[in-house]
């Protein structure tokens, strides 16, 4: 547990840059601290491993008073990740990952076998031990700077905006496999972001900070969006957040009518039961795309990859109501396709019955 | 002194390979002197240099003046310097260490600098990703610090080592026994009739070591150094 007691950092300039801030980090969490640049974010992770001294208040980790301990034994049981994850790139990747075991006097040789293992942990192969940094793109050097911070195992770790620098198809993959990293660890972890898509996404609870270093809400992220504490909030978690809060309702088991299907490579069929789409399945029964079977030209009488319509998403039974209501609202035949754990497809459900659902659901809550 | 009398008696430039295999003995002498008196003050020259240079990155407004300072060092003329040296530090007029000392102070002058600006080529991130993992000060700056801003101290190296072989060649001429010793024969020797082969021979044997010099700084820096060669 990470715990805030009215800390202020103030600048001699006057700059305020966190005014007052109480926070508790609970252990085996993930605390996001979000807010506009200039809102102390950064300044209040610094502070934890004092990279930055508070001016005033005290931080404690675990029931111990921070000031009280020299500050390269705190870091060296502290894990840090920033932005383009800062290696050393005068070392090669193995090197980098057993730098903080090294620095605690582990032996070298298994300080050397642990970070290999680490590497495996983050999705990186084990013959990338050997390279430098600079032979690594962006994503794969973030996933190294993961590993860094996790190698000495440290119960707490600092997460300074990780994967903002990355394209947003490698920072997905990266929160996911972070989601996942800390299912496994339960580490505690402080994260830093100005992203409130992936605070929402990774906090078990998020702070949102106000310029001039004011926390104006600590809450889970699905209280966030339902119940922004003033108008702030509201406007810094956005547009469209009934519709994400979504995300953290589970649809349950989605009753879903039987689709006709055909398959893929198999004839066109000359009508559907079901009016114009149709759904095409491969043979493990996966679907691939919706045939539209007004707009077949002359002479297409096998169903092929080129003829489907793909924009529709899945929604996976047994997951969140957002995921239902997406993939009828994006099917062209209106009709949401469902599939289990798998990826084979079950049925399908209409916007209607999703939207009775969460009819039915706002009702149960209220 | 030397005389052409006994020598391959041309006075053809391209004669200088018959000369040095005349007198040999003495080149190769003067080829060692030359040699310890262009590197040794490197050295010595780098070791100074290396907490200035940190102090200058350290602290951003030392680096003005500490440079503009060493900088000035380095436009007093290496004739001056020899001539002043040994009064001012109560050396006899000829004392062996007065060249190594002015050489050492125009390699401070020239490296100052180019271990300030390697400092700071290390990048802010890896810096403080150093910090937060627990270095403390000095074993930042000699594991993370120090090894990042090779490549660039060596390239300040190379030109310090060049440059000295160059002045180290002036102190020749007020006496000091390195390959300048050749330029002053070859001057002595050109009366009435200019004769060359000692003076070429001094300029080749000059270019040669420089060349040998950058050489091996240039290896050095290879093997110091792998991530740099590294593609993607």
């Amino acid at each position: 547990m990470i715990r805030f007691d009215t800390v202020s950092k103030h600048y001699p300039d006057g700059t305020v840059a966190v005014d007052e801030l109480n926070l508790v980090a609970p252990s085996g969490q993930i605390t996001v601290l979000v807010g506009p640049s200039g809102c102390g974010k950064t300044t209040s992770l610094r502070m934890i491993n004092r990279m930055i001294e508070p001016t005033s208040g005290s931080i404690w980790i675990d029931d111990v008073d921070t000031a009280g301990m020299a500050t390269h034994e705190l870091r060296r049981r502290i894990g840090y990740v920033i932005q383009h994850a800062g290696l050393f790139p005068h070392r090669t990747i193995v090197d980098n990952v057993a730098a903080v075991p090294l620095l605690l006097g582990h032996n070298k040789k298994q300080a050397r076998t642990r970070a290999v293992e680490l590497l495996e942990r983050v999705g990186l192969p084990a013959h990338f031990a050997k390279r430098y940094p600079a032979q690594l793109s962006g994503g794969q050097q973030q996933r190294v700077g993961v590993a860094r911070a996790l190698a000495a195992d440290p119960p707490v770790m600092l997460m300074d905006e990780p994967f903002s620098a990355v394209d947003p198809v490698v920072r997905e993959q990266l929160q996911d496999e972070f989601l996942r990293l800390q299912g496994d660890l339960g580490k505690t972890i402080v994260f830093v972001t100005h992203d409130i898509d992936e605070a929402i996404k990774l906090g078990d609870q998020v702070a949102v900070l106000r310029v001039g270093g004011r926390l104006a809400q600590l809450a889970p992220p699905q209280e966030l969006l339902s119940r922004p504490v003033d108008a702030f909030v509201a406007g810094f978690v956005g547009r469209d957040r009934g519709y994400r809060a979504l995300a953290f309702t589970s649809a349950g088991t989605l009753s879903t009518h039987a689709e006709q299907t055909v398959a893929l490579g198999g004839p066109v069929p000359s009508g559907s039961d079901d009016g114009t789409w149709i759904l095409v399945v491969d043979a493990a029964g996966t679907p691939h795309g919706w045939l539209n079977l007004e707009h077949l030209r002359a002479g297409e009488e096998t169903v092929t990859e080129e003829m489907l319509y793909r924009g529709g998403t899945l929604a996976t039974q047994g997951g969140t109501l957002r995921a239902a209501l997406d993939a009828c609202l994006s099917s062209p035949s209106g009709r949401g396709v469902v599939v289990d754990a798998s990826g084979c497809l079950i049925g399908s459900v209409t916007a209607r019955e999703v939207l009775d659902l969460i009819e039915a659901r706002t009702a149960m809550a209220s | 002194m030397i005389s052409a009398a006994g020598t391959s008696s041309s006075s053809s430039p391209l004669h200088f390979i018959g000369y040095f295999m005349d007198h040999r003995h003495e080149d190769l002498g003067w080829l060692w002197s030359h040699t310890w008196l262009s590197v040794l003050p490197v050295v010595i020259g780098l070791a100074i240099a290396l907490p200035l240079g940190w102090l200058a990155r350290r602290h951003r407004f030392v680096y003005p003046p500490l440079i503009s300072i060493t900088g000035l060092l380095y436009t007093i003329p290496s004739i001056a310097l020899f001539v002043m040296i040994p009064p001012i530090l109560g050396l006899s007029s000829l004392d062996p260490i007065q060249v190594p000392i002015a050489l050492t102070v125009y390699s401070v002058a020239l490296l100052v600098r180019v271990v300030a600006d390697g400092l700071a080529s290390v990048p802010e991130e890896t810096l403080q990703a150093a910090s937060a993992i627990g270095y403390k000060d000095l074993g930042r700056f000699f594991k993370v610090e120090l090894p990042i801003a090779v490549p660039v101290i060596t390239a300040g190296v190379r030109v310090a080592l060049v440059a000295n072989v160059s002045i180290v060649a002036v102190a020749g001429t007020i006496g000091m026994s390195n390959l300048g010793q050749l330029f002053t024969t070859g001057f002595q020797l050109s009366t009435p009739t200019p004769y060359y082969p000692p003076i070429v021979l001094g300029i080749v044997l000059c270019v040669l070591l420089a060349l040998v010099l950058d050489g091996l700084v240039l290896l050095l820096n290879r093997i110091l150094v792998p991530w740099r060669r590294v593609a993607r």
